[in-house]
């Protein structure tokens, strides 16, 4: 069986970009993953997206991305697991590339989601990773289905909000060092505490910001000279899509056996892993991440907060290039930033925090409420 | 007008809207405070819906309560009548909706109505007609209204919201009331309407009163009285509609009723004129309360104008079916009053762009 | 809002039909011809209670498009008597006095309208039991 590695990655920073398209910011993270790989073309490409139709007004995206990178007749195919498109589009350049048809593929998440200047039209936007006839036609926006799991939480496991605020301080205090986030200040208790309801109980401050981003890499079949980076396993899941027919809550069930099922092809245990990139759309759900990767138990994950594991300097380095919440959440582009960051961060050149000779990093990514899960397991040597 | 066979009614259901707003917040804003129009009207407050609600929302929270006190299976229902001047659709029938959330779909009869404020009577009526024939075995009448009052007009101080739901049905055993003789009075009198493209009504002021109110009220109850052979003091109740709380207590001085009689049936103090429901929910409320061999005079009136009178003899039935669902007053007791601007924002009277 | 994405859901909007399954046994609110917990299609339509409990709920101040300026508003994931789980507005209610474990039941209610000449649609939502 072939093994799949990172030979390039590429990034744009996480803003507003008022005048470039959206396959015009996937085509330069591209072309930068490209030029880092030192490679001219690909066997294909895989355009990560969620939003293209909804925002932009822009389907058949993947073909005018490679028009937009010089391309041409490259095969293309754009992936779309509403939050998860960019890991979805990771695993499918890795089937691609496991099955021996392709030898080297470019996966690029691209969101732009400041085409739609209305907040009510992103919201709205957002919401259709719900279920639009059982869920949002009932004026559900996505932050309020997280508020339920938040409410719901909380109430079974008496925690204050000062300890979801936890997160929000430790993640906008690692996204300073991250020359590609959004939102590089840091933030105090007081101002996580006094920010507004945009879902009570969730605040401002609990919710990832809307920008654009884009993020590549390059993988490849052939094993590179210089520090190798595998994709040691990559683990895929769907649970029950509604939020009401979930048995428990509280579990996203389907982030479990993903994490299972790329531990299993990785070989490794939850004990081994260095540093995790989680999907903090929300506070709680960086919470509900860490639990559902196996490094906390039902209802103890906000006890890694307290206890501050998930700093650079804890037990479980968590979301170093400052995760959702701060490096930003161009929806489809996630799961590639995620990934990109920790690529970097086992070749030793991190964006963020820089860790002492890591040597394995996981990254969960989450489509809708956690109804399509994606964990990835990188390698370094 | 006879039945041809005894019909009566075996389920009522009301609904008022939670929210309120006082005549003294409406004078606030409309006349420095000064209360004039809501004391010479005496009324208190009322009834305002909630955003979200409409005449066909409050017609199907009545039904919903008169089907609860029929006890009967919705499917049973032949027909459903909604009668309201304050359709959402101006057209698509509310009627339907009504009867597909209840369950009484796809084989049963189905219309609108709009007669001012006897809209939800003539539905009464032509179920009354229907079930004494015998084309159905039950229907089912309703009176709703989301009633339109121009700011700052006499009617911004009374036209609410509410609505009354009735089930008739011809076997004796399940009358909760029988309707034993109806008398109806119309001429073309023009003392209230409102134009197709028009928000809110016009009214012809001084006029509404004695040659459409009291004149049409008088002669269908004289009609009925004469045709039953009845006089004022064989009834225990006297019940009228209510566009405010003077009207309803002259036409019984009028007609020869005492305060006493008329005085239990008048909640237009509290929730204001609910039009279609006023005098269905002034009948609710002598339901909630009647025992069996009261005898009630009920008449409504409609502006344009007409009135329909109704001899009611309440039964042994009564009783059983009074608790099985909410009574007026509880409807009446829990309020939250609201100030104007929140009844503008409610009402759908704040002007935004066009979508 | 397209007419037929309404119209195939008005039993559950206006009644609260769901389905059952007669092979697994499994109940949902979803009007699905297969039943999404074990794939049998042997299923049938069933009205679901209209009284329940909130299980869960939130104050929703930032709405989606199609609901501005009726914020805030409560949305509650709400435990009917049978045990199934639900999505709705909680209506009539001050959202302060919302707790997990309130008493609810069905109320009929417009939920959104669109625009000034389209459709209005409607369908359940709940309020506190008195």
């Amino acid at each position: 069986m072939v093994s799949v590695y990172i030979t390039g990655v590429g990034m744009t920073k996480i803003d507003k970009h008022w005048d470039t398209t959206v396959s015009e910011l996937a085509s330069e993270a591209l072309r930068i993953a490209l030029n880092e790989a030192g490679m001219e073309s690909v066997d294909a490409v895989f355009v990560g997206n969620m939003l293209s139709g909804i925002v932009n007004s822009q389907e058949n995206l993947a073909s005018l991305v490679v028009s937009y990178a010089g391309l041409y007749g490259t095969p293309a195919f754009k992936v779309e697991a509403a939050c998860a498109s960019g890991a979805a589009a990771i695993a499918s350049a890795f089937i691609s590339l496991k099955s021996g048809m392709f030898k080297d593929v470019a996966v690029v998440g691209v969101e732009k989601m400041s085409d739609e200047t209305s907040v009510e039209g992103i919201t709205r936007a957002l919401a259709t990773a719900a279920d639009s006839e059982y869920e949002l036609y009932h004026g559900v926006s996505f932050t309020a289905l997280n508020a339920l799991i938040m409410q719901r939480y909380s109430y079974e496991f008496n925690v204050k909000p000062e300890d979801y605020g936890l997160w929000s301080i430790q993640m906008h205090k690692n996204a300073t060092m991250n020359p590609y986030a959004q939102l590089r200040f840091e933030i105090t208790m007081e101002k996580y505490l006094s920010s507004q309801w945009i879902s009570k109980p969730i605040r401002f401050m609990d919710c990832s910001p809307v920008g654009d981003g884009a993020a590549a890499l390059i993988l490849s079949s052939k094993k590179p000279k210089d520090s190798p980076i595998e994709i040691a396993g990559v683990g895929m899941a769907t649970d029950k899509f509604q939020s009401f027919l979930r048995e428990d809550l509280l579990t996203l069930a389907a982030a479990k056996i993903a994490a299972k099922r790329a531990y299993n092809m990785a070989n490794i245990r939850p004990e081994d892993i260095d540093m995790v990139e989680v999907h903090d759309a929300f506070t709680i759900m960086g919470v509900l991440s860490l639990e559902a990767l196996g490094l906390a138990e039902r209802g103890e994950g906000i006890e890694l907060l307290k206890n501050g594991d998930i700093k650079p300097d804890g037990t479980i380095p968590t979301n170093l290039a400052g995760g959702l919440k701060a490096r930003g959440h161009p929806v489809g582009a996630t799961g590639v930033y995620q990934v990109a960051e920790l690529s970097l961060q086992l070749r030793g050149t991190p964006v963020g925090v820089k860790l002492d000779n890591p040597n394995i990093g996981v990254a969960l990514n989450l489509g809708g409420l956690a109804s399509n899960c994606y964990v990835t397991v990188l390698k370094g040597e | 007008m006879r039945p041809s066979k005894p019909v009566g009614i075996v389920g009522w259901g009301v609904y008022i809207p939670r929210y309120r707003l006082k005549a003294e917040e409406i004078a606030r804003v409309w006349n420095g405070g000064i209360n004039n129009m809501a004391r010479a009207l005496r009324i208190e407050m009322k009834s305002v819906p909630s955003y979200d609600e409409d005449m066909i929302t409050i017609a199907v929270e009545a039904a919903t309560n008169a089907i609860k006190r029929s006890k009967l299976s919705p499917d049973r229902i032949g027909c459903i009548f909604v009668g309201s001047e304050s359709k959402p659709y101006a057209v698509k029938p509310g009627s339907t909706i009504v009867a597909e959330v209840v369950g009484a779909t796809p084989q049963v009869l189905a219309a609108d109505y709009e007669f001012a404020c006897k809209a939800g009577t003539e539905a009464l009526q032509t179920t009354i007609g229907l079930v004494s024939s015998g084309m159905v075995e039950y229907g089912m009448a309703i009176g709703s209204d989301t009633a339109q009052g121009e700011p700052g007009d006499d009617l911004d101080y009374t036209a609410s919201a509410g609505g009354a739901a009735y089930i008739v049905g011809s076997n004796k055993s399940e009358f909760a009331a029988e309707i034993v003789e109806t008398y109806s009075y119309v001429t073309d009198t023009i003392d209230f309407w409102r134009r197709a493209e028009q928000p809110y009504p016009s009214h012809g002021r001084t006029f509404t009163k004695d040659p459409a109110y009291m004149r049409h009220i008088i002669q269908a109850s004289r009609g009925l009285m004469k045709a039953m052979g009845t006089k004022p003091e064989d009834y225990d109740y006297a019940v009228f509609h209510q566009p405010n709380g003077k009207f309803p207590v002259k036409v019984a001085c009028k007609l020869g009723f005492s305060i006493a009689q008329v005085k239990e049936s008048i909640i237009v103090d509290r929730i204001g004129n609910t039009y279609s429901g006023s005098a269905l929910l002034g009948l609710a409320r002598i339901l909630d309360i009647a025992k069996p061999g009261d005898k009630i005079l009920f008449c409504s009136f409609g502006s344009g104008a007409g009135s329909d009178a109704i001899h009611i003899e309440v039964k042994d039935g009564i009783e059983e079916k009074k608790n099985l669902a909410p009574k007026v007053d509880d409807y009446i007791d829990d309020f939250v009053a609201v100030d104007y601007t929140t009844y503008l924002k409610y009402r759908g009277m704040i002007r935004f762009n066009e979508r | 809002m397209s007419v037929p994405k309404y119209w195939r859901i008005i039993p559950h909007y206006y009644r609260l039909e769901g389905t059952i399954c007669k092979n697994c046994g499994y109940k949902t609110p979803l009007i699905r011809k297969i039943c999404p917990n074990c794939g049998s299609d042997d299923v049938e339509r069933v009205r679901l209670p209209r009284e329940g409990e909130v299980y869960s709920y939130t104050v929703v101040y930032s709405p989606p498009e199609g609901f501005e300026r009726h914020n805030p508003y409560v949305i509650g994931l709400i435990k009917l008597k049978d045990g199934t789980k639900i999505l709705g507005q909680i209506v009539d209610v001050d959202p302060e006095e919302v707790k997990i474990g309130l008493k609810v039941r069905m109320t009929f209610r417009r939920i959104s309208v669109d625009g000034k000449s389209g459709i209005i649609q409607y369908g359940y939502k709940f309020k506190p039991v008195k």
